[in-house]
């Protein structure tokens, strides 16, 4: 998904800073364009260095389940790109329990190896980011 | 204060894009800066010099244009979310440029304060 | 933290998932659709006077104004312009919109 314009200005640009960033995955893939978009800044971001985590709450988990099949929309599935973040250095992955449960969803439904953390524990992880980008 | 500022929405089918402006604005006015405003998601349609609303209505193109001529305010477009909608150079509203992802997260990493604004 | 929301409580979860992750020590500020959550006898009053207890909550008044709602503001929710807006961003380290 990187384009070579993206990385255009990244020598002069890059600060040498390293920010904890963390992208918060709230809402369902397909009905919007959010999900597949707030990845491709993830991917992005890995490439300047910077602490990347990724937060799946509320219909965000739904991002994660496995099997998605998108031939019969004539759309992109992009779920496979959640298996390539492993190659970009984002490993950081949470997925928030309450979330599941109220979803039905279990953790071998998903399709990448992910934290399950609690309400509680994202809520920690949250505070301690420098920034949070919601789509 | 530098704030950098991330719109995801385009201008009147949601209210994003005035809350931002509207936060741009007071923001210069208490003194602090806009390091930049990155237009991403349907947010890129902020920048189409084709807009032409009602003359009762705000301008809201010709709005951020003004912001960045008065307050030198950088007004980045992506480039792939551009083209994924049809916002090219040609159709490019004064004062906004156009750029990749990579100004998005740059922003985050300089800006003091980084707001998000969409739906 | 700030918290920022920007939906209407009857439209979608976004309160109730900011509510549940909004810790002491932060801030919530509710604006466009969100500030009829500020309003007495809407569906997250009790929500919001729960939430006093543990952090300040503001409306952004120029949303409550828009919508006539700026008379009905539950008890101990600050109203601020958009420059109070700004200066909550300013003075917190790291603010999410619950978008």
């Amino acid at each position: 998904m990187t384009q070579t314009s993206d990385r255009i200005g990244e020598d002069e640009d890059a600060p040498g800073v390293v920010k904890k960033f963390m992208f918060v995955n709230r809402k369902a893939p397909y009905g919007t364009i959010y999900a597949l978009e707030g990845l491709e800044v993830v991917l992005i971001s890995a490439a300047f260095d910077q602490d990347v985590s990724l937060a799946f709450l509320d219909d965000g988990v739904y991002q994660l389940v496995k099997g998605q099949q998108t031939k019969g929309l004539e759309v992109k599935n992009f779920s496979p790109t959640y298996r390539a973040l492993e190659g970009y250095d984002v490993e950081k992955l949470y997925v928030e329990r309450e979330a599941l449960e109220a979803r039905g969803i279990r953790e071998d439904q998903l399709l990448v190896p992910v934290q399950v953390v609690s309400a509680a524990e994202m809520a920690e992880l949250m505070e301690q980011q420098d920034l949070i980008v919601g789509f | 204060m530098n704030f950098g500022l991330l719109i995801n929405e385009g201008p009147y089918n949601h209210q994003a894009a005035d809350t931002a402006y509207q936060f741009a604005r007071a923001a210069l006015a208490k003194g602090h800066r806009i390091q930049r405003v990155f237009f991403y998601n349907d947010g890129v349609n902020n920048a189409t010099r084709l807009t032409e609303p009602p003359q009762d209505d705000r301008h809201i193109v010709n709005r951020w244009s003004k912001l960045a001529v008065e307050n030198s305010v950088d007004l980045v477009v992506c480039v792939a979310a551009g083209l994924r909608r049809g916002l090219v150079e040609d159709n490019l509203a004064p004062g906004f440029r156009i750029s990749g992802l990579g100004q998005l997260v740059e922003s985050g990493i300089r800006a003091d304060r980084f707001v998000v604004f969409g739906d | 933290m700030l918290h920022i929301v920007n939906k209407s409580p009857y439209e979608r979860n976004s309160l109730t998932s900011c509510l549940a992750h909004a810790g002491k020590g932060g801030a919530l500020i509710l604006i466009e659709d969100a500030v009829y959550a500020a309003t007495r006898g809407n569906v997250a009053e009790s929500a919001i006077r729960r939430a006093l207890g543990d952090l300040p909550v503001y409306a952004l008044g120029p949303d409550l104004e828009a919508r006539g709602m700026q008379g009905s503001v539950i008890d101990g929710v600050k109203v601020v312009d958009f420059g109070g807006f700004v200066e909550l961003v300013a003075e917190h380290r790291t603010n999410q919109s619950w978008l």
